[in-house]
């Protein structure tokens, strides 16, 4: 398959990873950040092609495992209100809220729609003008554009039944609250490739600069991976702390102009509760003062209390990268795909999630 | 699609309406003027509250219910899914199918029309796979109760002289067969559902394999050791379920599994993994490996069987659990699937 099977090509594989084995001295740590990038490494089984001295540790960035208890009961709440029919993203029907997730919320009766793009939802608001349409908007700077286009277009139809629930997440300050973390162990990064075709490569400088950490921006495919991760460890092994791009078919230093214009006319940095991290200032994205008519939560008057996290799920853990999935005592028993305690185990990107599903070979038994 | 070979009789109604199944006279005539006419043979002929007849010989005996949506797809409709399912797993069990059941919940408001090409289908299908429709019945649901049409079909079929399918019969080094390309089922249904529309060739492989099964149970009899078809949950759950019932270790080589490349694009934007998407008109063998390569050469001259291929065998290691090795050389467990299934391929 053209533009694919070339990143997969074994002989490419075998030729990097052949240079990762020659140039590791040391144990390093590399976290890839997105969810995307973690599926890959397990599914492909990479993560055993590595040297020993390599370990990968799993980013917070599956935009499903890091929306807050607080969010999914916003969305619950609002399923449930007669007259709203809530539009999402298949993967957050089944992440579990305080009291129940929006799959159960549906059984019950509610109005729960699976899209596979917030247009699609502007187009239901158009034929459904009796009813207040919710669009359950969450992603990282990824999905924020399309988000922020459903706005627009709403705005110029001049529909007034449709409105988002902002669940927006960003990656560089995720990035920097995990640095600072006094229990960081994180030597090296690979930023998501997604991210940064959006937003391109500047707000990474200063990270790097900063905490003397390699960034690398990386694709998806092996080949991809194996190439970001030998760029990284060939920094680490120098000294070095530079941000790079692997992903240059891509990613272009200013990033998607256009895609940018959109989000900043639609939408304001705001501070955002982060599942198993907590608040991160600055962290997300809201709808700003000028298309105030479609934030669901002013829409709607949302004040709910805020929920308390599940504490037998150690996400936090996980995403931080202190902790492997089949660490975590729940992992496979209490917590499985079809009863998640927590969030990273319902996502397919979820790295608890693809553990389960694609579980490491070198994987303990008693896990499985 | 289907060519209306049988010509639709003049019905006094365009859509089906409660009162069909009601039992009263427009149950009736939509029988007489409808099913039965078409589906015609000895045993329904006999219009009584269920058919007799005599077998002799080891039974086997299965049931299935068809929900597909939607109910007319690329390749197919629910009429001859709901006739090849159940001859099907009839064949998988060793067994020459005989005589099915038919049942219909049918949505009020399904066009004659409809309900005419599905009937025709099931027609076809039976013939091709050489069965009798013997017995059935036909229930109407409220607007809204249903989707459009659901099937039910039982059948139960003869096993084959020489068959012994028997997941006790697996033993380290047998080989595991796909008769052919994996997910294409599931990616035609998938390629015309509602909101996820896109524009594709793929079209659904649907079809009895009860020949294709007879012709392999003639020649290798007992040496053909298991025999499943992977519909819903794909190759991956089947597998896994039998490396679990023999504590077996099942080694699959991602390479050899054959895939038709736009399936294998359309997984890759869907985020699917074929390994898990439904199949009709597949089955899985697994077969004693010293028969293994003329297993293959018998599927590559049957007309369901042009891309069968080898792609893994069992082993003592790792028992119970089914390892891939992938493309590139790395090696993972598959597990079940979990979680969001494709909802209703079949």
């Amino acid at each position: 398959m053209k533009y694919l099977s070339e990143y997969r090509d074994p002989e490419l594989v075998k030729q990097y990873l052949e240079q990762i084995h020659h140039i590791t001295t040391k144990p390093w740590k590399l976290m890839e950040i997105c969810g995307g990038q973690t599926h890959s490494l397990v599914k492909n089984g990479i993560i055993d092609m590595l040297p020993k001295e390599i370990t990968m540790v799993h980013g917070p960035g599956c935009p499903v495992c890091v929306t807050a208890v607080s969010i999914i009961d916003e969305a619950v709440y609002l399923a449930q209100q007669a007259n709203v029919i809530i539009c999402s993203f298949g993967d957050m029907l089944r992440v579990p809220g305080s009291h129940k997730n929006l799959l159960e919320a549906k059984a019950e009766g509610a109005d729960v729609r699976i899209l596979y793009s917030p247009l699609e939802a502007v187009q239901l608001a158009k034929e459904n003008p009796d009813k207040e349409i919710v669009f359950f908007a969450v992603g990282f700077e990824t999905t924020a554009p399309a988000n922020a286009l459903s706005i627009v277009q709403a705005h110029k139809s001049g529909i007034k039944n449709y409105s988002i629930l902002a669940s927006h997440v960003l990656v560089p300050p995720a990035m920097e609250a995990l640095l600072s973390d006094e229990e960081n162990q994180i030597d090296a990064f690979l930023a998501a490739g997604h991210v940064c075709t959006i937003m391109g490569m500047e707000e990474y400088f200063p990270i790097a600069e900063k905490y003397q950490t390699p960034i690398v921006i990386t694709g998806f495919e092996p080949v991809d991976l194996l190439q970001g991760i030998l760029m990284a460890v060939q920094q680490l092994e120098n000294g070095e702390y530079k941000v790079e791009n692997q992903y240059t078919r891509y990613v272009q230093r200013e990033g998607n102009r256009l895609a940018k214009q959109t989000m900043n006319e639609v939408f304001e940095v705001s501070d955002r509760m982060w599942r198993g991290i907590g608040n991160i200032p600055q962290s997300g994205y809201e709808v700003n003062e000028h298309y105030k008519q479609y934030n669901s939560r002013i829409k709607f008057s949302l004040n709910l209390p805020v929920a308390e996290e599940n504490k037998e799920c150690i996400s936090g853990d996980i995403m931080k990268g202190l902790k492997k999935p089949f660490q975590c005592p729940n992992f496979g028993k209490a917590c499985k795909p079809e009863h998640p305690l927590g969030a990273p185990m319902v996502s397919s990107e979820g790295a608890c999630a693809a553990y389960y599903h694609y579980a490491s070979v070198q994987q303990p038994e008693e896990a499985l | 699609m289907i060519e209306l070979q049988c010509p639709m009789p003049k019905f006094d109604f365009d859509v089906i309406t409660l009162g069909h199944g009601s039992g009263g006279l427009l149950t009736h005539k939509l029988l007489q003027s409808g099913v039965f006419d078409i589906l015609k043979n000895d045993l329904l002929d006999q219009q009584h509250d269920g058919a007799s007849f005599q077998l002799n010989g080891k039974v086997a005996f299965s049931s299935d219910s068809y929900v597909v949506s939607p109910a007319f797809f690329p390749g197919g409709n629910i009429g001859e899914l709901a006739i090849n399912g159940t001859v099907n797993d009839l064949a998988m069990c060793g067994a020459i199918p005989q005589y099915l059941s038919l049942a219909f919940i049918i949505e009020e408001g399904l066009t004659m029309d409809e309900f005419w090409k599905i009937l025709v289908s099931i027609k076809e299908a039976a013939q091709r796979a050489n069965i009798q429709i013997v017995t059935g019945d036909t229930k109407v649901v409220e607007k809204g109760k249903g989707d459009k049409i659901f099937i039910n079909t039982s059948g139960v079929g003869l096993i084959h002289s020489k068959a012994n399918i028997h997941h006790n019969n697996i033993e380290p080094g047998d080989k595991i067969i796909v008769s052919g390309n994996i997910a294409t089922h599931g990616i035609a249904i998938m390629s015309v559902r509602k909101g996820l529309e896109f524009e594709t060739t793929i079209e659904s492989d649907t079809i009895n394999l009860n020949h294709t099964v007879k012709n392999l149970l003639d020649q290798f009899g007992n040496a053909i050791k298991f025999l499943r078809d992977p519909t819903r949950g794909g190759v991956a759950s089947v597998l896994n379920e039998v490396a679990e019932l023999t504590s077996l270790g099942f080694e699959l080589d991602q390479k050899s599994i054959p895939l038709i490349e736009e399936v294998e694009g359309a997984c890759e934007m869907l985020g699917l993994d074929p390994l898990y998407v439904a199949n009709e008109g597949l089955f899985i063998a697994i077969v004693k490996n010293e028969i293994a390569d003329e297993v293959i050469s018998v599927l590559h001259d049957d007309e369901n069987g042009i891309n069968a291929a080898i792609i893994g065998e069992v082993t003592e290691q790792h028992p119970a659990k089914v390892l891939l090795k992938s493309k590139i050389g790395g090696r993972r467990v598959v597990n079940y699937l979990t979680g969001e299934q494709l909802p209703r391929i079949c």
